[in-house]
């Protein structure tokens, strides 16, 4: 653990609640990244993020100090933003078919040439957060670790809580819903 | 359609569009007015928790002194009665006992 975290910590369990602010100010880039993949509107990414940093200063007793802090911060990060998929999952998209022209043109595109069809455009960006929007808070925090982050089953299992095996079940059914949205999205805008 | 390649396509532009970490401007300011504010309602949560514990074991006392005091009304009853009786009466027997 860094030396200067460390003495944050320690200084903020002693009941120096300003030690605090250092800390916040080092790692909240990190977490409002973490925060900015799992909600859109912005109102909700800073709920979000505070409410990480809530629960980080209430159960900081809890941290042991035996691994880095930002590891034990984005684990509290990635739950806190699974709880929030959960809390929101009513809200998810249903549905392919008001997609705008940039994301038709792409996939118009990609039906032409698949090789072709560049990875680095704004629609296709739009189009893989429309379809993380319809998976289930399960399958679309583990296609996010998984695919997107390529994190391991054994970081993932840690960041989540999950067990490994549990893990696997999970990616294996998050694979097959994205797929089955990918065939209602070839099928809705090609059939 | 190519499910898989386009799976890995979206999923090559999710990778290739990092989200933003720009933090809001006095955003750790705002954060510590909350938590300054949480810990200040914590000592009335802590107080209001106390007096909620406190509440069971003054139930269980009112109750088994309520209890405790019905049982001894009720023997005291018995006696009192007795003691009435015995006091009204007295003089009556002892003049009853001078006659006869």
């Amino acid at each position: 653990m860094d030396q200067p975290d460390q003495e944050f910590i320690a200084a903020v369990l002693k009941g120096d609640a300003a030690s605090f602010e250092p800390l916040i100010t080092k790692y909240s880039p990190r977490v409002f990244a973490t925060a900015r993949r799992y909600a859109r509107k912005e109102s909700e990414i800073e709920d979000i993020v505070q409410e990480i940093w809530m629960k980080a200063f209430n159960k900081l007793a809890s941290f042991r100090g035996d691994a880095p802090f930002e590891h034990w911060l984005m684990r509290l990060a990635v739950r806190t933003c699974y709880d929030f998929l959960r809390g929101h999952q009513r809200n998810r998209e249903t549905t392919f078919t008001e997609l705008s022209e940039p994301e038709t043109d792409w996939l118009e595109r990609f039906a032409a040439d698949p090789v072709r069809a560049p990875d680095d455009e704004a629609a296709a960006r739009q189009l893989i957060e429309r379809l993380m929007a319809q998976l289930t808070p399960a399958a679309r925090l583990v296609i996010q670790l998984l695919e997107i982050e390529e994190k391991s089953v054994k970081e993932i299992a840690a960041l989540t809580g999950w067990s490994i095996p549990l893990v696997k079940v999970r990616a294996f059914r998050a694979r097959a819903e994205m797929k089955k949205h990918l065939a209602r999205l070839a099928r809705d805008k090609y059939l | 359609m190519e499910l898989e390649h386009l799976k890995q396509k979206l999923v090559a532009a999710a990778r290739a569009n990092p989200p933003s970490d720009r933090v809001p401007y006095g955003f750790e300011r705002r954060v510590m007015a909350h938590l300054t504010e949480a810990s200040g309602t914590d000592g009335w949560l802590l107080w209001s928790r106390a007096l909620w514990r406190a509440a069971i074991p003054c139930v269980l006392i009112v109750i088994f002194s309520g209890l405790w005091s019905a049982g001894n009304s009720k023997a005291e009853t018995g006696d009192l009665s007795q003691q009435i009786e015995n006091a009204v009466l007295s003089d009556l027997n002892h003049n009853l006992a001078s006659v006869w």
